[in-house]
């Protein structure tokens, strides 16, 4: 195939303990460490391992929000992706007016297999890659752990409640990851120093002919209810004892 | 009046728990009309089963050979059919909902709420971000359909006093073919169901091999416990998928929960926030599981485990 693109989020680092501001208005972001969504990291490890393997010509990598997401896609280029493309707007757009951009960008790009994460952990939406699919009007196979290309189809293997499905789409199409698929290369000096020469296109959210659209809007934000911390039990008869006193046994 | 279409999730012979929760969710949306619709290659005996929970009004079976596997390219276009009636449309956050609901939300031109934790109003919910980490109340689009998922261990399944009426519909949509339904490597087991379960037992990877995990079905078994895991285990390949427990895996809400071996990283206990009683086994006193456990016991699984089996069955 010629081309796959990959979406790159930038959010708050997996590690990092979010907190809602005390007067409410939102999470603590200020200072935070900020990273690619730790699922999209392996949609874009997925796709370089499938050019390096000689079955694809390029990869590109998009990101969609403020200039700053510019880094998240420096350090893209750094993994390996041969190009970038920034869609900037003020702030994150809805996952609906996401999915437009990326069909507006599938549009001029033409790629075969679009990888996504299954999700991005900061809003937890989970809703980008199966409306841009629906957009778009391909196949979706989301929550995905393997996929094997056969020519003009690829059999997906998905993470369902259930076990494992396995799920044979006609390309192009949308491919959503989960978190075994791979495990994504770290990136190396040298490479970050490449990264800086290659091409990061910057377009405006207008550039697209794209206007944002109606996101629900947030009323509040709250802490949830935290749980109390129990009483540590010296050995099992204890353990037994208070298990049966709570009438959980 | 709110009209709301509740899409049925089922494996062909029985609906699962999720549409009962769905339907407890919808319940909660002032003067709530609620509707069902089955979507299978025959669904007598699913919509019987859906005309029987508390609350709804009407089944709507849509059968169709399409219909055997539930893939969402096929379902989406029936369900965004159907919904023209509608204000709202609800399905589960499990992964056949979170498949298939966004498809659905984007041929309806709208946004989803995923993970409906609570409903305020027509148009406003509560619902997780950051992996429970906060909580937002939103208002989607007004004037607009509202589609969302239903958070699971939000809710309780309503009950099956019901008698609603049954409804076969033909829905005319362009189904496409490139999808195509290869296989469903299901784990077989006659352990509870772990999104059902009132008692859950988990190991992480402090159990170390597959073997070894064996002590956690053990322990399970006393208790007639479903069992689940860390994503650590799972990775290692101790236990399947599907008994994954936490953001990416499962989120529960069991009466009692034991998490043995497992640190309680926040992603793991984003899934078991809503338990009852969480009981931890760690060796580590500092562990953060601790810190949520409502019975702590320090040290040794392989010594504690198989302890506190024998004293289960005695
Ligand atoms: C985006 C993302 C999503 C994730 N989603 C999930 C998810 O859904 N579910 C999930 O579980 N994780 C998830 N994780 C992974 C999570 O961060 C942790 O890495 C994982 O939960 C750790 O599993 P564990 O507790 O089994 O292993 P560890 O953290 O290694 O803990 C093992 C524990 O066992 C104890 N121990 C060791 N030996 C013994 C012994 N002999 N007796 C008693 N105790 C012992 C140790 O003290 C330690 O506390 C996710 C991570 C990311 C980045």
């Amino acid at each position: 195939m010629d081309r796959i693109l990959v979406g790159l989020k930038r959010v708050v680092d997996y590690n990092v303990r979010v907190r809602v501001r005390s007067d409410g208005s939102g999470v603590e972001t200020d200072g935070v460490k900020m990273s690619i969504n730790p699922f999209d990291e392996i949609a874009l490890e997925e796709a370089l391992r499938i050019r390096e393997r000689g079955d694809a010509g390029e990869v590109v990598v998009v990101s969609i929000g403020p200039g700053d997401a510019q880094q998240q896609l420096r350090t893209g280029l750094a993994m390996g992706a041969d190009r970038a493309i920034l869609v900037e707007t003020a702030a994150a757009p809805d996952p609906l007016t996401c999915a437009r951009i990326l069909l507006e960008l599938v549009n001029r790009e033409k790629p075969d297999l679009v990888i996504l994460g299954k999700q991005a952990i900061d809003n937890d939406n989970s809703q980008t890659g199966q409306m841009l699919a629906a957009l778009w009007g391909r196949p979706q196979a989301t929550f995905a752990s393997k996929l094997v290309l056969n020519g003009a189809t690829a059999t997906v293997t998905r993470e369902v409640d259930s076990g494992l499905e396995i799920l044979e789409v006609d390309l192009p199409a949308v491919v959503t990851v989960d978190l075994r698929m791979n495990e994504p290369r770290y990136v190396k000096l040298p490479d970050i120093m490449k990264a800086k020469k290659k091409p990061l296109d910057q377009i405006p959210l207008s550039g697209l002919g794209i206007s944002m659209g109606d996101a629900p809007t947030v009323k509040a934000y709250e802490a949830p209810q935290q749980r109390q911390k129990g009483v540590m039990v010296p050995d099992v008869a204890a353990l037994v004892a208070a298990m049966k006193d709570k009438g959980l046994l | 009046m709110a009209r709301i279409l509740v899409i049925a999730e089922h494996d062909g012979k029985r609906l699962n728990a999720s549409t009962a929760k769905c339907v407890a969710c919808a319940s909660g949306i002032e003067g709530a009309d609620i509707h069902v619709a089955v979507f299978a290659e025959t669904g007598e005996t699913l919509a019987a089963e859906a005309a029987g929970l508390a609350g709804v009004s009407k089944v709507i079976q849509v059968d169709n050979p399409a219909n055997a596997y539930p893939l969402a390219a096929v379902l989406a276009p029936q369900v965004a059919q159907l919904a023209g009636a509608y204000t709202h449309v609800l399905g589960p956050s499990t992964t056949f909902g979170r498949d298939l609901m966004p498809r659905v939300a984007a041929l309806l031109d709208v946004n989803q709420i995923t993970d409906i934790m609570q409903v305020l109003g027509s148009h406003t919910f509560k619902r997780p971000i950051y992996a429970g980490n906060a909580i937002v109340t939103v208002e989607a689009a007004a004037g607009k359909q509202v589609v969302g998922t239903v958070r699971m261990a939000s809710y309780r399944s309503v009950d099956s006093t019901g008698k609603a009426a049954i409804e076969r519909a033909v829905v005319e949509a362009e189904l496409p073919g490139h999808s195509r339904f290869v296989s469903l490597q299901a784990g077989k087991s006659d352990r509870p169901d772990l999104q059902t379960a009132s008692r859950v037992v988990s190991g992480g990877r402090a159990l170390a091999s597959a073997e070894n995990f064996a002590m956690i079905f053990k322990l399970a078994d006393a208790l007639g416990a479903a069992v689940g895991a860390s994503r650590a285990a799972v990775d290692a390949g101790f236990v399947p998928n599907e008994m994954q427990v936490g953001q990416t895996g499962k989120i529960i809400a069991p009466e009692l929960y034991i998490a043995v071996g497992i640190s309680g990283a926040i992603q793991h206990l984003t899934g078991i926030k809503d338990a009852g009683t969480i009981v931890a086994i760690n060796k580590d006193a500092d562990a953060p599981i601790f810190e949520v456990a409502d019975f702590g016991l320090v040290g040794d699984l392989f010594k504690l485990v198989p302890e506190l089996e024998k004293a289960l069955r005695t």
